[in-house]
């Protein structure tokens, strides 16, 4: 289940303009707009008439900064009301430069801070299995430089461990880690037994593929490769 | 039975009756605790612990996390700013090795700021037990509470447990006398001390939040003394705010804010830091009679010889 479109993809470029009050929203200024589209387009079970639901996907942004593209997708979704873009980062406004989960219905958790979402989708994670519900998915998305915080690391170690097949990660690779990662970030998660793919962070098709062939075994990582 | 052994007894009761509560440890503390389907121990990752804490309470559960208080307080203390307070969900955080406890282990396992710490941040309950009774009342309460919660546990305990979370007026002295506060397990220390001395003491186990109007009514004069387990000062501007309208002194006794290259026992400690009951009485005595702040440093002690190559 999907959620049912309220505005479509080709409406993100206009939602960007009111949030920013630029006119200039080439895609590429933003690395995880496709990736969040297509998250909620056409992979999360999540529903803005019941952002609470117990049985819905949980989608956790660690990456919490540059959150334009995710308040214009919760728009275009419907979970919040696309009026209230306009006052981004103002004193009187819900959406602020790092998103907050109790301003803002649909999301999870409250980031900015990088490092610390990955640790915490763990935490819900174990409370879902705990719990014995079979559906819901937890799905994180990280950057490629989040990833040199290293309470990721002790996140990614224990994940795979545990084998928390619940788990996905996205990593929204834009190659901004200075240091870069030789061989491919992926490489980190498959040592500690992750499944990975790296697939075109813009192509929706094979993101939506790669989402779909997580199986339940094991943790997965996508690694969405976005260049410039 | 220690502090320690009490709350693991108590958290293995509460994981077995309470399909909420859930305990998160970060190896410290897992070999006494029966496996459970709700006891998460993550390995040496303290910052990991707090996170997954907060992911159990988004998702409902009432998480227990321990660990040894540098691990517990000062190394995530980030995630528990974050994870937990700006998160909105609550956890119980509970502590062993108070202050110098561990003097044994050096100062990477002493974390005498662990209450001035959590007390810089908003909403927090903060208990100081002084005897195992305390350390399972406050537990098992805050089972059943929803915000986040310190318990910190020491090796010092007194003689008689107390079922107060105000200020306990314990020793009465005559009108206009000074107010001594013993928080926690200093009590046996501060009633020696203060034996032969014409004050009253008063007992405090929780310091957060602080019961200003005990202290208000306890005090019949204009002379406060606060004995802390901890960082000395630690709950000077509760104190401060308590008696903004009434003037009074106050002298702070604690923990002092330096590093101390000297391992040995914890009584050891307790007494380079002025907390034994000669040191506490000679403090109070001077304050009475007037005498300056002596200021938060430590006794003079002699440094371990250095050990050449």
């Amino acid at each position: 289940m999907a959620t049912t479109t309220k505005l479509g993809y080709d409406d993100l470029p206009g939602l960007l303009t009111v949030l920013t009050g630029d006119e200039k929203h080439d895609r590429s200024s933003y690395s995880t707009l496709d990736v969040l589209w297509v998250l909620y387009d056409r992979v999360l079970h999540v529903d803005p008439s019941a952002p609470d639901d117990p049985e819905r996907d949980r989608f956790l942004l660690s990456k919490g900064h540059g959150p334009a593209a995710y308040y214009a997708v919760l728009a275009a979704k419907g979970f919040i009301p696309v009026d209230s873009l306009a006052g981004f980062g103002n004193g009187d406004s819900a959406l602020g430069y790092h998103p907050d989960r109790l301003l803002v219905p649909g999301v999870e958790i409250s980031s900015g801070s990088l490092g610390h979402g990955l640790p915490i989708a763990i935490g819900v994670t174990l409370a879902l299995d705990a719990g014995g519900s079979d559906g819901p998915r937890v799905i994180c998305l990280v950057g490629d430089a989040e990833l040199e915080e290293g309470s990721n690391f002790e996140a990614i170690q224990l994940a795979g461990r545990l084998g928390l097949g619940r788990l996905m990660v996205v990593v929204v690779d834009n190659d901004s880690s200075t240091y870069g990662w030789p061989g491919g970030v992926e490489r980190r998660f498959e040592l500690e037994g992750w499944s990975a793919v790296r697939v075109d962070g813009r192509d929706h098709d094979a993101l939506e593929a790669a989402f779909a062939a997580a199986g339940r075994d094991r943790p997965r990582v996508v690694v969405a490769e976005v260049r410039p | 039975m220690t502090m320690r052994e009490r709350f693991y007894r108590v958290a293995q009761e509460l994981l077995d009756a309470d399909p909420r509560v859930a305990v998160v440890l970060a190896e410290i503390g897992a070999g006494e605790l029966r496996p459970h389907p709700r006891l998460f121990n993550v390995g040496i990752r303290e910052q990991l612990m707090v996170g997954v804490a907060a992911g159990l309470a988004l998702e409902g559960l009432r998480p227990f996390v321990h660990s040894y208080a540098p691990f517990l307080v000062e190394r995530p203390f980030e995630q528990v700013k974050l994870d937990l307070v700006h998160q909105g969900v609550g956890a119980v955080l509970v502590s062993t090795g108070a202050s110098y406890d561990g003097a044994r282990s050096g100062r990477t396992h002493q974390a005498p700021a662990d209450v001035a710490l959590l007390r810089a941040l908003p909403g927090w309950t903060i208990h100081v037990p002084g005897h195992p009774d305390e350390v399972e009342r406050f537990v098992r309460r805050a089972a059943a509470a929803d915000g986040n919660v310190y318990v910190r546990l020491s090796e010092e305990v007194n003689a008689t447990a107390f079922d107060s979370d105000e200020l306990v007026v314990v020793r009465e002295g005559s009108l206009g006398a000074a107010l001594v506060v013993a928080v926690g397990p200093t009590l046996e220390q501060v009633l020696a001390g203060t034996s032969d001395l014409d004050v009253s003491v008063a007992y405090l186990c929780t310091v957060l939040p602080f019961d200003a109007a005990g202290l208000r009514a306890a005090l019949r004069g204009t002379n406060v003394v606060l004995v802390e387990p901890y960082l000395a000062g630690t709950s000077a501007a509760e104190i401060a705010a308590a008696l903004a309208d009434r003037p009074h002194r106050l002298l702070a006794l604690g923990v002092a804010n330096e590093e101390i290259r000297r391992y040995g026992t914890g009584p050891e400690h307790r007494a380079l830091h002025g907390l034994d009951a000669a040191e506490i009485r000679g403090a109070i005595a001077a304050f009475l009679a007037g005498s300056p702040h002596p200021g938060w440093g430590i006794a003079p002690h002699p440094l371990p010889a250095t050990i050449s190559a």
